[in-house]
C-alpha cells in the first residue's frame, strides 16, 4: 500500500511543499498526479474540476508539469530536441520553437541554449532544461521531485530564486523534499506524508526542523555526529600522486584526477566532498583497481597495491559500498545467498579451494540477515524484491563480514530509508572504534560532516580544500565544492549564527 | 548486445567545456578521404592490370548487390532508432523472397513486389509482438524468428512449387518457377560516353568513368525506389516530429513516455517498417539479382546488412557508404572474381602498412607490429598466387564484413537504448 | 521463514515447467490448423507419429540423434549463460570436424591414442575458430552474432575448398562422394548392440559427461560462478573482481571446444570419415535446444530428445502423404513460442515473488517476533 487517504490542497500562487523520509510515499503520490499512474480510489480536482489523468498528456493538458528528480532527458539529443519532444504541435520543431525557447529562458533567467547536445551539460543545467519543459508546455503547476538531491547549497539559492520568480508570475510550485531546512527556507505551506498518508499541513513561520521531523518519522531525526575521535597515526591507505587523463574522440584531453595523495589512518573517516562528476567515482575506481591509473601509487596497509588487480585488493581487506547498487552491488535477480558470494567468491565462508561452499555461504547469508537487521521472508529470494535500505543494509553486512582494513562507501545512504540510515551510520561507526580506515564519498553534507573526521573537497579532479568538520557548515564546504573556495577553509562566526537553526 | 535496465542512474557528469553539436564529420575530411581511395584504387589497377577492379560491368554489378545489403542495413536502422534490436532481418529477407517469388510468377512482378514487402512487414509485427508486447530479448527473438521463417519458407515452397501448374513452369521445392522482369534502364547517352572513356584504362579518368558508368548503366526500378527510399527515411526520420518522437524511443523511452509519446506504438511502427524494408532487399534479390525464388538466395546478407548499418553508425549516409563496399565484396564472384580479388590483396597490404605506420605513430607498438607482420604475410600470398581460388572468392563479403567492423569501431554511437527491454510505466 | 521459501520453490518450478509446455501446446495447434489448411487429417499424423516415434528401433535413433544435439545445445548454452550469442556454432563444429577427420584418417595408431587425439583436435580447432570472434569482441567490440555468422560462411568456405580430390579428400563410391580418408577401424568409438533396435552410439556416455561437467562447474566452483556473474551484470561483476574481457574469451573458447565435440558422434560412431554430406544446420538446432531447455542440462537434454523425436516421425509421415518439411515449421513455432512463454513466465512470477515478499513482511511487522528483543 503505497498510499492511502491522502489529502492535500494546494493554493494557487504558492510554494508548498510535500515532505517525508524515503519510502513514505511521495513518489507514488506524484505519478498519480502526473498521470503515470492510477490511484485506486479517491479524487483529484484542479481550479474546482474534477479530472482524471489516464496518461501525462492529460496532466498536461491540464497545465501540470512535472519536473522529475531522476532526469527524463535523452543525451543523444539537443536541448531543443528534448524540449519540443511530445509537443511538437505547438511551435513545431524548427525557427519557432528555438524563438519560444529562447523567450523563456530569458524570462525567468534560465540560461538554456538550444542547439547543445544533451550529454555536454551539467546537472544544474540539465535541471533548468526539465523545468523549461513544463513551460514551454504551458504549466501553470510545476511539481519538482527531489530537486536539490544533487545541487549544491549555492545553486539551490539559485534554483529556489528560480522558483519565487515563477511564484511571482502566478504560477504555482509543488516541491518534494526531505531536506528540512530547505524546506522552511523557500515554502509557503508544508503538507507532511508518514507511511503513505498525510499527517498534517503546517505554515513555515510556526514550526521548526525538529517539529517536522516528528511529523515525518514520529521522533527525532538520526543524526549521523560522533563522539571521541578514534583516529590512530597508523597510516593505513596512502595515495600518492593519482593521476588520470582520458582523450576522448576529438582529441581533447580531459584530466579527471590531479595529483590526488592524502592517507587514511586506521580509525579514521575521511570524507570527500565533491560536486558529483569531479572525479569521485573515478578515484573510487581507481583505488578499488577497476580503472587503470597513467600515474601514482597506492598503499594498502604498508602494501604497494597500485597494480594489484581487483579481486586481491579485495581479498587483502578492501571493502566496497558502491554508489550504485544495482549496478556494481548487486545481482538483481539472483537469490540473497548469491549476492553475499559477490565480490567474495575466493573467501570464506563461500568457498573451498575452487570449489563453492554452498552451504557455508547460506548459513553466512542468515547470520548477516539476522545481524543486520535485513528485512527479507528468507535467502532465497531475489535480491530485487527488497527494499532499497534493505539491499544496503545486506551489501554492507556482506563487505564488513570479511574484516576490512579499509572501507570504500560511496553514497551509501543514497536512496534508503531513515531507519536504515541510521543502522549504516552506526556500523560505520562501530567499525571506526575497531580501527577500521574509511573513505566517504557523499552528497549528504550533513552526513559528511557528521561521520567524518578529515574533510576534503574535490573540485575538477583535483583536492582543492580542506576542513574541519567539527565547525564547518554545509554552505561554507558548498563554496568550495563550485571552486570558490580554496585551501583549509576556516569557519567564520558570523555565518554560524545564521544558520545554526536550520542545519540537522 | 542486451542491455539492461536499473534503477536510480547516478546523474551525468559534465563534460568539457567545448560544446558539440550534432554533425558527423566536416564535409571537407569526407571529400579528401572519397578522393584518397580513388586515387589508391587507380594505382592498384594500373599495377595489376585487373581491370575489372573499377569497370563499369563491376560497379554496375556492385551496385545492385548493394541494394539489398543497404535495405537490410536501413531495415535495421529504423528498429535500432526505436530501440529494438532486430537480428531476424535475415528471416524477413527470406520470407521476402518467398512472396515475390510466389505471388510473382503467378502474376506479374510488380505484386510480386508487393507481396514481398508484405511477408516482411509480417515478420517485422511478429518481432514486435514478442519484443515489445511480451518483452522477449530482442537477439532471442531475432534468431527464433530465423528460425520460424526458414522453416515455413521451406514448408511453403514444398507446398505451392512441387506440383501441377508451378512444376511444369519449372518450379521444385528449392525454387520458384521464374518470374517476368521488372523494367531496367539506362541514362541515355551517358552510359556510352562513359564506357568508351572507360575503355582507354587511362588512370584515375578511367576508372572515374568506370565507376560513374556503373552507376547509370542498367539500372532497375527497384534500385531507383531504394535511393527514394534511403533519402525519405533521412528526412522521416531527422526532420519530422513522427521521426523524433521515434528516435527518442531509441534512447530514452522513459523520457518520451513521460511526454506523453506512446512509446508501444513507435516501436511497432518502427519494427513493422524495418520488415516491409527487410522484405523489399528479399524481393529484390528474386526479382531482379535472379529471377526466382531460391532457397538460401539471402546468404547472409541480412547480417552484412546489420555490419553496413553499424559501419556507418545507425545514420543513413554512412549506411549506403557500407552497403557499397559490402557489395562491391559480394558482386566479385559474379566475373571474373578470383583476378580481382587478387588484385583487392594488394590493395589490402597497402592499408595494413599504412595502419602499421599510423600505429607506430601513436606508440602502439605491438598492433603496428602485427599490422605490419599481415600485410608481409597477404603480400606473400599476392606474389605467390596469380589468382584466389573461386571458393574464398565466394567468401570475400564475409571477410570484408569482418575486416571492416574489426578496424572501424571507433567512433560509433548506438542508440541509447538500443536493445532495451522496455515496459510501459517505468518511469520514476 | 523456510515454509515460504519452500513455498517459493515449488512455485517456481511449476512455473518453470508451464513455459516449454504451453510452448509445445501452441506448436500442436498451430501444426494442426497448417495441416488442416492444406487438407489433411491432422490427427492421423499425431497419432502416426506417436506409433512410429515410440517404437524401440526409434528410440535408438532417437538417442544417437539426441546424443550430437545435445552437445550442440551445451555449446550454445555456455555462451547464453554469459550473455553471448554464439550463433557460430555451426561453422565451429564442421570446421572441427572436418580437421579431426583429416587427421583420423592419416592415424595409423591404436585407437585408445587415436581416438583421443582425434577428440582433442576437434575440441581445439572449435575453440581457435569461435576464439576469433571472442578475441575481436574483446579487442575492437565487434558484436559476436555478426562476427560468428561470417566465420560459419568462411569456414563453409574453406571446408568446400579442401575438400577436393587432390587437396585433403579423395573420391569414393563410384565417384559420387568425395570425402575424407575413412578412419581406421581400430577408431571407431564403440557402440552398444541393442539387437534389432540397432546400435546405440557409446558417444552418448560422453554426452553425458558433458552435461554433468556443465552443471558441475557453472553451479559448483569458483569460475562458473564468475561466469554466471558476468552474464548476469557486467558491471557488478567487474566491481567484484572478474575480469570480463578475459571470461569473455573464455567462454567462447569453451564454447567452441565443445562445439568441436558436436561432430564426434557422427564421425567416431557413424561415417567414420568427413564427406559432403556431413550434416549440416546442428548448429541452430543447438540454439533451438538451449533455448527450449532454458541452458539448464536437464531441460536441454529433453529438448534434445523433443526435437529427436521430431525429426523421426516427421520423416516418416513424408510416406503417409504429408509434407516432411513441417517439422521446419513445428521447430519454429516452439523456439518463437517457447522465448515468448519464458518471458511470461518470468514477469508473473518476479511479480508473484514481490507479493509474496510484502506480505510475508507485513505479517512480520504486525507480529512480534523474537527477531526484535535482540537490540
Amino acid at each position: 500500500m503505497a498510499n492511502k487517504d491522502i489529502d492535500i490542497t494546494v493554493r494557487t500562487g504558492t510554494v508548498h511543499a510535500l515532505c517525508g523520509e524515503n519510502g513514505a510515499g511521495k513518489s507514488t503520490l506524484m505519478k498519480i498526479l502526473y498521470g503515470m499512474q492510477q490511484p485506486d480510489e479517491g479524487t483529484i480536482t484542479v481550479n474546482g474540476e474534477t479530472v482524471t489523468f489516464n496518461n501525462p498528456a492529460d496532466a498536461i493538458a491540464r497545465g501540470i508539469g512535472m519536473v522529475h528528480q531522476h532526469f527524463m532527458l535523452a543525451d543523444n539529443l539537443t536541448v531543443l530536441e528534448n524540449v519540443v519532444l511530445g509537443a511538437e504541435k505547438l511551435y513545431g520543431i524548427g525557427a519557432k520553437a528555438r524563438a519560444k525557447i529562447k523567450e523563456l529562458s530569458d524570462a525567468y533567467g534560465l540560461n538554456v541554449r538550444p542547439d547543445v547536445l544533451l550529454e555536454e551539460l551539467g546537472v544544474a543545467d540539465r535541471q533548468r532544461v526539465e523545468i523549461l519543459k513544463v513551460l514551454y508546455r504551458g504549466a501553470k503547476t510545476l511539481i519538482l521531485d527531489e530537486p536539490t538531491a544533487v545541487l549544491v547549497p549555492q545553486e539551490v539559492e539559485a534554483l529556489f530564486d528560480n522558483l519565487r520568480e515563477l511564484k511571482a508570475e502566478g504560477l504555482t510550485v509543488i516541491f518534494i523534499s526531505h531536506k528540512l531546512g530547505e524546506v522552511l527556507s523557500v515554502a509557503d505551506e508544508i503538507t507532511v506524508i508518514r507511511r503513505g498518508t498525510t499527517v498534517g499541513t503546517v505554515e513555515p513561520a510556526g514550526t521548526t526542523t525538529k517539529q517536522l521531523a516528528e511529523l515525518m518519522v514520529g521522533s527525532e531525526l538520526p543524526t549521523p555526529e560522533t563522539e571521541e575521535s578514534t583516529v590512530t597515526d597508523v597510516p593505513l591507505l596512502k595515495l600518492d600522486g593519482l593521476r588520470l587523463a582520458q582523450t576522448d574522440l576529438d582529441g581533447v584531453e580531459r584530466i579527471i584526477l590531479d595529483d590526488i595523495s592524502f592517507t587514511i589512518h586506521k580509525g579514521e573517516v575521511l570524507g570527500i566532498a565533491g560536486v558529483e562528476g569531479n572525479g569521485q567515482s573515478e578515484l573510487v575506481e581507481a583505488i578499488m583497481g577497476i580503472r587503470a591509473l597513467n600515474a601514482g601509487a597506492i598503499a594498502l596497509d604498508g602494501t604497494d597495491i597500485s597494480h594489484v588487480p581487483t579481486r586481491r585488493r579485495r581479498e587483502a581487506g578492501v571493502g566496497y559500498i558502491p554508489e550504485d547498487r544495482h549496478r556494481h552491488g548487486l545481482l538483481l535477480e539472483a537469490p540473497l545467498w548469491e549476492n553475499r558470494i559477490l565480490g567474495h567468491v575466493t573467501e570464506k565462508p563461500n568457498s573451498r579451494g575452487q570449489l563453492l561452499d554452498i552451504r557455508g555461504a547460506r548459513s553466512d547469508t542468515e547470520r548477516i540477515i539476522e545481524a543486520y537487521d535485513v528485512r527479507t521472508p528468507g535467502i532465497d529470494v531475489t535480491a530485487a524484491s527488497l527494499s532499497g535500505g534493505n539491499q544496503q543494509k545486506l551489501i554492507v553486512g556482506r563487505e564488513m563480514s570479511h574484516e576490512p582494513k579499509l572501507l570504500i562507501a560511496a553514497h551509501p545512504t543514497r536512496g534508503v530509508d531513515v531507519g536504515a540510515q541510521a543502522a549504516i551510520w552506526d556500523h560505520i561507526r562501530d567499525a571506526r572504534r575497531e580501527g577500521l580506515a574509511v573513505l566517504l564519498i557523499s552528497a549528504d553534507l550533513d552526513e559528511l560532516i557528521g561521520l567524518s573526521d578529515t574533510l576534503r573537497v574535490m573540485y575538477r579532479g583535483r583536492l582543492v580544500a580542506d576542513a574541519d568538520p567539527a565547525t564547518i557548515t554545509p554552505e561554507e564546504l558548498g563554496s568550495a565544492m563550485t571552486g570558490a573556495a580554496t585551501g583549509h577553509l576556516e569557519h567564520t562566526e558570523d555565518s554560524a549564527e545564521d544558520h545554526e537553526d536550520d542545519a540537522r | 548486445m542486451t542491455a539492461t535496465m536499473t534503477d536510480t542512474p547516478p546523474p551525468a557528469a559534465p563534460k568539457a567545456d567545448t560544446e558539440r553539436t550534432r554533425s558527423g564529420r566536416p564535409l571537407g575530411q569526407i571529400l579528401m578521404i572519397v578522393a584518397g581511395a580513388l586515387l589508391l584504387v587507380a594505382a592498384v589497377r594500373v599495377i595489376t592490370g585487373a581491370n575489372q577492379l573499377t569497370s563499369d560491368g563491376q560497379v554496375s554489378a556492385a551496385l545492385s548487390l548493394a541494394v539489398p545489403i543497404g535495405l537490410a542495413g536501413l531495415a535495421g536502422l529504423w528498429s535500432e532508432r526505436s530501440g529494438v534490436v532486430n537480428i531476424g532481418l535475415e528471416g524477413m529477407m527470406i520470407l521476402g523472397t518467398f512472396g515475390a517469388g510466389w505471388i510473382g510468377w503467378q502474376s506479374n512482378p510488380w505484386l510480386g513486389l508487393l507481396c514481398g514487402i508484405g511477408f516482411g512487414v509480417l515478420g517485422g509485427l511478429l518481432h514486435a509482438v514478442a519484443t515489445v508486447t511480451f518483452g522477449v530479448d530482442h537477439i532471442v527473438s531475432g534468431v527464433a524468428i530465423n528460425l520460424l521463417a526458414l522453416g515455413t519458407t521451406q514448408y511453403l515452397a514444398k507446398l505451392f512449387f512441387t506440383d501441377g501448374k508451378a512444376a511444369d513452369a519449372g518450379g521444385n521445392p528449392k525454387q520458384s518457377p521464374p518470374v517476368d522482369s521488372l523494367p531496367n534502364f539506362d541514362i541515355p547517352g551517358l552510359s556510352d560516353a562513359l564506357h568508351s572513356l572507360e575503355n582507354h584504362h587511362w588512370f584515375l579518368i578511367s576508372d572515374l568513368a568506370g565507376i560513374l558508368g556503373g552507376l547509370v548503366t542498367n539500372l532497375s526500378v527497384v534500385t531507383i525506389l531504394a535511393f527514394a527510399l534511403f533519402i525519405a527515411s533521412w528526412w522521416l526520420l531527422w526532420r519530422t516530429p513522427f521521426g523524433l518522437r521515434l528516435r527518442s524511443c531509441g534512447e530514452n523511452p522513459v523520457a518520451a513516455e513521460s511526454l506523453g509519446v506512446n512509446v508501444y506504438k513507435y516501436k511497432y511502427a518502427a519494427v513493422a517498417v524495418s520488415g516491409g524494408l527487410a522484405g523489399l532487399g528479399g524481393a529484390f534479390l528474386a526479382l531482379v539479382t535472379s529471377h526466382i525464388y531460391l532457397e538460401n538466395q539471402t546468404g547472409g546478407r541480412g547480417y552484412i546488412g546489420l555490419a553496413a548499418m553499424i559501419f556507418g553508425n545507425w545514420r543513413p549516409g554512412g549506411l549506403a557508404m557500407g552497403a557499397g563496399l559490402f557489395g562491391y565484396s559480394d558482386a566479385l564472384q559474379l566475373r571474373n572474381g578470383g583476378q580481382t580479388v587478387h588484385a583487392l590483396l594488394l590493395l589490402l597490404v597497402v592499408l595494413l602498412v599504412a595502419m602499421a605506420g599510423w600505429k607506430m605513430y601513436k606508440k602502439a607498438h605491438w598492433q603496428g607490429g602485427i599490422s605490419l607482420f599481415v600485410g608481409a604475410l597477404v603480400l606473400l600470398w599476392y606474389l605467390v598466387t596469380d589468382e584466389v581460388p573461386s571458393d574464398f572468392v565466394g567468401a570475400t563479403p564475409y571477410v570484408v564484413t569482418l575486416l571492416v567492423l574489426s578496424l572501424s569501431a571507433q567512433r560509433l554511437r548506438m542508440p541509447k537504448a538500443d536493445g532495451m527491454r522496455y515496459r510501459k510505466g517505468q518511469g520514476k | 521463514m523456510n515454509k515460504l521459501t519452500q513455498r517459493i520453490d515449488k512455485e517456481r518450478l511449476l512455473l518453470a515447467i508451464a513455459a516449454p509446455l504451453l510452448a509445445i501446446v501452441a506448436a500442436l495447434v498451430v501444426t494442426t490448423l497448417v495441416i488442416l489448411a492444406t487438407g489433411k487429417n491432422p490427427f492421423d499424423a499425431f497419432s502416426d507419429m506417436v506409433t512410429y516415434g515410440t517404437a524401440s528401433d526409434s528410440q535408438v535413433y532417437i538417442l544417437n540423434k539426441a546424443t550430437t544435439y545435445y552437445l550442440a545445445g551445451v555449446a550454445v548454452a555456455i555462451g547464453f549463460r554469459m550473455n553471448l550469442f554464439n550463433i557460430g556454432v555451426d561453422g565451429q563444429y564442421r570446421i572441427a570436424a572436418f580437421f579431426a577427420a583429416v587427421l583420423g584418417g592419416a592415424l595409423t595408431t591404436p585407437g585408445w591414442i587415436s581416438i583421443p587425439l582425434i577428440i582433442l583436435c576437434a575440441m581445439g580447432t572449435g575453440a581457435v575458430w569461435a576464439g576469433i570472434a571472442g578475441v575481436l569482441k574483446v579487442t575492437r567490440g565487434v558484436s559476436e552474432v555478426i562476427s560468428t555468422i561470417m566465420l560459419n560462411a568462411i569456414a563453409t568456405a574453406i571446408i568446400a575448398y579442401l575438400l577436393q580430390p587432390g587437396k585433403l579428400a579423395e573420391l569414393q563410391a563410384g565417384g559420387t562422394v568425395v570425402s575424407t580418408k575413412p578412419l581406421r577401424s581400430s577408431s571407431y568409438f564403440f557402440q552398444i548392440d541393442t539387437g534389432p533396435a540397432g546400435e546405440l552410439w557409446g558417444f552418448i556416455f560422453i554426452a553425458v559427461l558433458v552435461g554433468i561437467a556443465y552443471w558441475f562447474v557453472l553451479g559448483r566452483t569458483r569460475f562458473g560462478f564468475d561466469l554466471r556473474t558476468v552474464g548476469q551484470s557486467e558491471s557488478a561483476a567487474a566491481a567484484s573482481g572478474v575480469s570480463v574481457k578475459k571470461m569473455i574469451a573464455t567462454s567462447m573458447l569453451i564454447s567452441g571446444a565443445i562445439a568441436g565435440l558436436i561432430g564426434m558422434p557422427t564421425l567416431l560412431n557413424d561415417s567414420h570419415q568427413f564427406s559432403n554430406d556431413f550434416p549440416t544446420g546442428i548448429g541452430f538446432t543447438g540454439i533451438a535446444i538451449a533455448l527450449l531447455g532454458r541452458n539448464n542440462p536437464v531441460g536441454i537434454a529433453l529438448g534434445a530428445l523433443l526435437w529427436g523425436f521430431l525429426e523421426r516421425t516427421t520423416n516418416h509421415l513424408e510416406f503417409q502423404g504429408y509434407d516432411k518439411e513441417i517439422l521446419g515449421v513445428i521447430q519454429g513455432v516452439i523456439v518463437l513460442c517457447v522465448v515468448i512463454a519464458y518471458e511470461v513466465v518470468r514477469r508473473y512470477g518476479l511479480k508473484r515473488q514481490q507479493q509474496r515478499v510484502g506480505a510475508e513482511l507485513a505479517a512480520q511487522a504486525a507480529a512480534p517476533t523474537e527477531k526484535q528483543e535482540v537490540a
